[in-house]
C-alpha cells in the first residue's frame, strides 16, 4: 500500500507551486456531472447530424454506438488516472507528470483548441438560433448573428471571471432543463404518449439506408464524436471539487450513461421525422435538429421547449468550454510553459482571470471567421489528438505506477482492453477525418509538429524541471 | 543531477511567445480555408431539369416532409442530390498515416527526455 494517500480530501494542488492563492475547493459530484454533460448535450443539439450527411440515418446510429464505446474507454481510463491527479489542468497534469513535458504541452494545448472550438461553435448555433426566432416572430431581413455570437462568448466569460460556483451552478440548472427537453420531444414524438410522427422506414427506404454505402459508415465516425466531445472535461474540475477521488470518477462515469441515453434518443427522433439529406446538412439544411423536429411536430409548446433547451445546451456547453479551456491555459501558465503571467488567481473570485480574458478574442476570430463545420472539425480533431494519447497514457500509468503503489480512487477493469479498444477506434476515425477533411488534419499535424519544436527547443528553458512534478507519488518504476 | 534554475523571461518576450503562439493557431487552422484546400465540400454531379419529387428520388413521405419544412423540389435540389466524394489515393493515405506516426514518435522521445530529467531533479540518480 502506498506510504501517502494521494486522494487525501485535503491535499491542494496548488501548494507545491508555492502560490498563496489557490482555485477554491467547492464543487460536487453533481457539479462534475453537470460540467461534462453541458459541454457535450449541445451535441445531441446540433453538429452530429453531419455524420448523418456523411454517410446517411443508419451509419449514424453506428458511428453513435461505436463513439460511445470510444467515450465510454474514454471515461473509465480517464476516471482512474484522474482520481489520482488532483490538480487543475487534467489530462494536461496528468500527461505532465506520467509520459513528459512535451506530450503535456501538447495535451494541453489539444484541450484548449477543442474547447475553444467547441465554444465558438455553441456561439454560431446560438446567433442561428436568435435569427430563427426573430423569423418565428415575423421579421422580415434577415438578421445579422454577430451581434448575438460576440454577447453570449462576452457573458459567459464575464460568469466563469467572477466564480466558479456559480458558473458550474447555473450550468447544472440549464443542462437538466436541456436534457429534460429531449426526454419531452421523445415523450412526445414517439407514440407514448398521443399518436407518434415517427416514420423510420419510410425516411430511410431503399437508397436512404446506406447512401455512400459501408465507407460511408466508417466516414460517419468523424461526426459520431460530436456526440460525446467533452465529457472528458471533467477532469478540469479536479482541484476545485471538494473530493476529487469520488466526485470525478462518480460524475464522469454518470455523465457519459446520460450522454449515451441522450445520443440514441436524438438518433431515433430526429431520423424518424427529418429526411436525411436535410438533417444531414448542419450548414445549409438542419442546424439544429432537435428544435427542426419540434417545428415539424405541430406543437408549440414543443416549439419553445426545444428553442429553449438548444439555447440552453449551447450556453451551457459554452460555459463549460471556457471553464475548461481556461484552466488548462492556466495550468500551462502556471508551470511556464506558457508565459508564467497567465498562471494569475484572481485575488476575489479565485478564477484563472488572465487566461480567461485571453480566449475570448480566440473564441471570437473562429466564431465570427469560420463555418460551423470547419470549426466542429477543428475541435474534433484536437479532442481526437487527445483520445490517442490517452491509451499511451494508462498503459504508462501503470508500467510506471502498478496498482500496489498507489491509491487509487478508481481503478478501471479489464486493462489493458479498453486501451486497446480505444486506440483502434482512434485510428478509424482518424481514417474517416481523412476522408472529408485529410488536408485540415496533416496541416493541424503540421502544427502541432511545429509548435513542438519550438517548445523543445525554445521554450522549455523557462520551465523548472522537479518542479514540475507536483504530486506527492513515489518514484516511479524504471527510472 | 544538478538543480536547474530557469533563466527569467523579459515581458517582451513573453509577448513575442504568445504572439507566435497565436499565429501559427490561426494560421494552421485559417490556411487552408484560404487556400480552399478544406475539402468537405458536395457537389451535384448529375443535376435534374425542372426537379420534381419523383425525380429527385424522393418518395411520398419524404416529399410531405420537405414540403413541411417549407421546400419545393427546386429549392431542394442541391440540398438533395449534393455528395462527398469519398476517393482517395494510396499516395495520400500512406502520407496521412506517416505524419501521424511521425508526430507521436516524435512527441514519445522528446517527452522522454525531458521526463528523465524532471524525475532525475526531483527524486535524484537512481
Amino acid at each position: 500500500m502506498a506510504e501517502v494517500d494521494i486522494t487525501s480530501k485535503t491535499m491542494d494542488g496548488m501548494g507545491p507551486h508555492g502560490t498563496k492563492v489557490g482555485l477554491l475547493r467547492v464543487l460536487g459530484p453533481a457539479h462534475v456531472w453537470a460540467l461534462g454533460v453541458g459541454i457535450v448535450l449541445v451535441g445531441e443539439y446540433m453538429g452530429w447530424n453531419f455524420a448523418v450527411g456523411k454517410g446517411g440515418a443508419y451509419a449514424a446510429l453506428i458511428a453513435c454506438w461505436f463513439a460511445g464505446i470510444l467515450y465510454t474507454c474514454v471515461a473509465m481510463i480517464d476516471s482512474e488516472v484522474t482520481s489520482t491527479v488532483a490538480a487543475a489542468g487534467g489530462q494536461y497534469t496528468q500527461a505532465k507528470h506520467i509520459v513528459g513535458p512535451l506530450m503535456a504541452f501538447n495535451v494541453g494545448l489539444y484541450l484548449v483548441f477543442a474547447y475553444t472550438m467547441l465554444e465558438a461553435a455553441n456561439a454560431i448555433t446560438a446567433g442561428y438560433l436568435f435569427s430563427v426566432v426573430a423569423t418565428m416572430s415575423g421579421y422580415e431581413g434577415t438578421l445579422d448573428q454577430r451581434p448575438f455570437i460576440i454577447l453570449v462568448i462576452m457573458f459567459l466569460a464575464w460568469l466563469n471571471y467572477r466564480g466558479v460556483l456559480a458558473t458550474l451552478t447555473f450550468n447544472l440548472v440549464i443542462t437538466a432543463i436541456a436534457f429534460v427537453a429531449i426526454l419531452v420531444l421523445f415523450v412526445s414524438t414517439s407514440g407514448l404518449v398521443g399518436a407518434g410522427i415517427m416514420q423510420h422506414a419510410a425516411l430511410m427506404e431503399g437508397a436512404a439506408s446506406l447512401p455512400y454505402g459501408w465507407i460511408g459508415v466508417l466516414a460517419a465516425m468523424h461526426f459520431g464524436l460530436w456526440y460525446y466531445l467533452g465529457i472528458e472535461g471533467t477532469t478540469q474540475a479536479a482541484e476545485e471539487v471538494r473530493s476529487p477521488a469520488r466526485a470525478l470518477p462518480f460524475g464522469t462515469l454518470a455523465g457519459i450513461m446520460t450522454l449515451l441515453i441522450a445520443a440514441t434518443l436524438t438518433w431515433y427522433i430526429c431520423s424518424g421525422v427529418l429526411p436525411w439529406e436535410f438533417l444531414g446538412d448542419g450548414v445549409n439544411g438542419s442546424v439544429a435538429p432537435l428544435f427542426d423536429t419540434a417545428r415539424l411536430s405541430g406543437s408549440n409548446g414543443l416549439i419553445w421547449l426545444l428553442g429553449f433547451g438548444t439555447l440552453f445546451a449551447t450556453l451551457a456547453s459554452a460555459n463549460g468550454c471556457i471553464n475548461d479551456a481556461s484552466r488548462a491555459w492556466f495550468a500551462m501558465g502556471r508551470d511556464k510553459y506558457l508565459p508564467g503571467w497567465f498562471g494569475a488567481v484572481h485575488p476575489k473570485y479565485r478564477t484563472p482571470y488572465r487566461a480567461i480574458i485571453f480566449l475570448v478574442p480566440i473564441a471570437l476570430i473562429f466564431a465570427l471567421g469560420a463555418p460551423l463545420d470547419q470549426v466542429i472539425t477543428f475541435s474534433i480533431l484536437s479532442g481526437l489528438l487527445e483520445y490517442t494519447f490517452m491509451p499511451l497514457n494508462i498503459i504508462m500509468f501503470r508500467k510506471k505506477w502498478p496498482l500496489n503503489t498507489i491509491k487509487r480512487g478508481y481503478e478501471h477493469p479489464f486493462h489493458p482492453l479498453p486501451a486497446i479498444v480505444l486506440l483502434s477506434l482512434c485510428g478509424i476515425t482518424f481514417f474517416a477525418v481523412f476522408l472529408g477533411y485529410g488536408t485540415q488534419l496533416v496541416a493541424m499535424i503540421g502544427f502541432y509538429i511545429v509548435v513542438s519544436l519550438w517548445f523543445h527547443f525554445w521554450r522549455y528553458r523557462f520551465v523548472n524541471r522537479g518542479a514540475q512534478f507536483t504530486m506527492p507519488w513515489p518514484k516511479p518504476q524504471g527510472y | 543531477m544538478a538543480h536547474y534554475s530557469p533563466p527569467t523571461q523579459s515581458k517582451v518576450s513573453q509577448l513575442i511567445d504568445v504572439v507566435v503562439l497565436v499565429a501559427l493557431t490561426v494560421g494552421a487552422l485559417f490556411v487552408p480555408l484560404w487556400l480552399g484546400m478544406a475539402g468537405s465540400s458536395k457537389s451535384v454531379a448529375a443535376p435534374v431539369e425542372n426537379p420534381t419529387w419523383e425525380t429527385l428520388g424522393q418518395n411520398a413521405t419524404q416529399a410531405a416532409q420537405y414540403e413541411a419544412l417549407g421546400y419545393t423540389p427546386a429549392s431542394a435540389h442541391d440540398l438533395i442530390l449534393a455528395r462527398f466524394d469519398y476517393s482517395f489515393t494510396t499516395g495520400a493515405l500512406l502520407l496521412m498515416v506517416a505524419v501521424i506516426v511521425l508526430y507521436y514518435v516524435l512527441m514519445l522521445r522528446f517527452s522522454e527526455i525531458e521526463y528523465r530529467e524532471v524525475i532525475s531533479e526531483k527524486f535524484g540518480e537512481k
